[in-house]
């Protein structure tokens, strides 16, 4: 059985974990480097980037980070790990902080404002639905969700989300870069891959359709037959005694 | 209604036990809260405090006049904070700004939404508004979280609209003791309904005064249908690992940080027994030279006014 490592400092590790369940795949929680050389695949979920950051830090986490991404391993960021993975983050708090990058692109950080702007949307995704079947469109949660401004000519668009112009001038930018913004075409992109790399703003753990989670595990299962070393891969990473087992949250639709 | 070989049951339908309002739909407000877990919510009353919570990597503050240390210590009537502080703090951070309104007062409430809020906190700490009702939070496009002593009153704050539970605790005396039996008696109901006859269940719910359909769900779940922290009297990363160890899914500090003598350091200790929180080692080293805890209200003294016993 496939397993797939999830980074869980904070935010929703369960919920990906679950999502990967209801796929027959194993997720395992990856709280230090070492718990890193057992995975070939990680998800590096939603959560607040600033918290997942800290804690990376306290524990050293960094080096190993950007050491797996480096490797072509495949990782894949959903909101807060999207931000974790550009090589550039705008709209920061203040001092900014550490990114793992790898995916040529700039995110800005909570584009799209405060709670009461999170939203839902049915994203047009071409690109899933012909590899992974299902409906064209995909139900896009976005939680004080980041947007992709700038992609390099290797990252592959996947989705990308319509914004009026008028919302783009009157965003509040933390660091008063409307100017910028409001030079900005009218759509932000929301998906994105890059060689290993797959990057959503949104979050597919949140809903029932488990399409993305399924062309992950399949991105690491290609990445797995170049990579001779897989079947080497020790399945289990030892849980702590005091571990609990958690029931799930329900997916409300 | 499970799934085959999964134990996520999808519940809601549109016409689903809670109802919705269009403006923001429950899976959005959930949603936020899903992204806070295994995180801490930090009290604070100032724009340099914020930071220094962001700085330890708080994953949301929440914004206030008085901690409810000093609540307790002034007395008087406590209020939703005034809007400009609350602004104030939200301009200095990018994570999450959570602010209180009182219970029942769905005006505060209102203000709290104008302003941007990300998270409303009905809360017990302040005054009681109506001493029969709640906000219906329903008509809110904002979420709010509400504290609970039971699986009763979580499950009724939830029908209410509550996409957040948290334990009442007794806020302001960094004593766990309220908190930890919150928790145990939220999961303990929780395991006798688990192992419940469907038959019985009608009965239970009349005798813990809460919605079917919701204890229904608990039943299937085998956990709250939302995210549930803990919150009120938390002081040190221990208390913290215990309440994730009893279930929790992250934990509100209130005046633990802020009250004690090193607030940076505690803060990131306690931020980081939240993640470590199965991890003896890491919580032994990370409870190392904290400087002085807050000092703390023994509970046994009955002229200490109960604040979780203010609303039903």
């Amino acid at each position: 059985m496939a397993v797939v490592g999830v980074l869980a400092l904070q935010g929703s590790f369960n919920e990906h974990i679950a999502a990967l369940r209801r796929l027959g795949v194993k997720g395992v929680e990856i709280r230090k480097p070492e718990q890193l050389r057992t995975v070939t695949s990680l998800i590096i979920p939603g959560g607040e980037s600033t918290t997942m950051a800290k804690l990376a830090e306290y524990h050293n986490l960094f080096p190993a980070l950007r050491e797996f991404v480096k490797l072509g391993k495949p990782v894949w960021g959903t909101c807060a790990g999207l931000i974790f993975l550009a090589n550039k983050a705008i709209g920061q708090k203040t001092g900014g902080q550490d990114l793992v990058g790898g995916l040529d692109c700039t995110v800005h950080r909570n584009f799209f404002g405060s709670q009461i702007q999170s939203f839902e949307a049915e994203l047009s995704v071409p690109q899933l639905a012909s590899q992974e079947g299902g409906p064209e469109t995909f139900r896009g949660v976005f939680i004080r969700a980041p947007a992709i401004l700038e992609a390099g000519p290797e990252v592959q668009v996947l989705a990308d989300y319509p914004v009026s112009s008028d919302r783009l001038l009157s965003f509040d930018s933390p660091t008063g870069d409307k100017t910028e913004n409001a030079e900005e075409e009218s759509k932000v992109i929301v998906a994105v891959r890059q060689g290993n790399i797959l990057g959503t703003a949104f979050h597919p753990e949140l809903t029932a359709d488990t399409r993305w989670h399924s062309y992950f595990v399949k991105m690491s299962t290609e990445a797995g037959e170049e990579a001779t070393l897989s079947s080497l891969v020790p399945a289990q990473v030892s849980t702590s005694q005091y571990q609990l087992t958690r029931s799930d949250l329900p997916i409300f639709q | 209604m499970e799934g085959e070989g999964s134990r996520v049951v999808a519940l809601y339908d549109g016409n689903g036990a809670i109802t919705e309002t269009k403006k923001s739909p429950f899976s959005v407000k959930v949603g936020l809260a899903q992204m806070l877990r295994g995180g801490v919510i930090m009290d604070v009353v100032n724009a340099d405090q914020a930071r220094i919570a962001e700085e330890a990597g708080a994953c949301a503050v929440m914004a206030l006049e008085r901690v409810p240390a000093d609540i307790r210590a002034q007395g008087g009537v406590a209020r939703m904070s005034d809007p400009q502080l609350i602004k104030e703090i939200k301009r200095a951070v990018t994570i999450p700004v959570m602010a209180k309104a009182r219970i029942g007062h769905f005006v505060e409430a209102q203000i709290l939404e104008a302003i941007g809020i990300d998270y409303v906190d009905e809360s017990e700490v302040l005054t009681l508004a109506d001493d029969a009702n709640h906000i219906n939070k329903h008509n809110f496009r904002i979420p709010f979280v509400c504290g609970c002593r039971n699986l009763g009153e979580a499950l009724r704050r939830i029908r209410e609209g509550a996409a957040m539970i948290r334990t009442k605790g007794e806020a302001g005396t960094g004593n766990i003791i309220e908190a930890v039996r919150h928790v145990r008696s939220v999961m303990s109901d929780i395991r006798v309904l688990r192992n419940m006859d469907d038959d019985e269940v009608f009965t239970f719910a009349k005798s813990i005064a809460a919605p079917y359909d919701l204890v229904m769900q608990t039943k299937q779940l085998g956990r709250l249908p939302v995210v549930h922290f803990a919150a009120g009297g938390v002081a040190t990363p221990a208390d913290a690992a215990l309440m994730m160890q009893l279930g929790c899914d992250g934990v509100f500090v209130g005046s633990g940080v802020f009250k004690s003598g090193d607030p940076a350091k505690r803060a990131r200790a306690i931020v980081q027994a939240v993640t470590h929180y199965s991890d003896p080692e890491i919580l032994a080293e990370v409870s190392c030279g904290l400087g002085e805890a807050m000092v703390g209200i023994n509970l046994s003294d009955t002229n200490v006014e109960r604040f979780a016993n203010r609303s039903e």
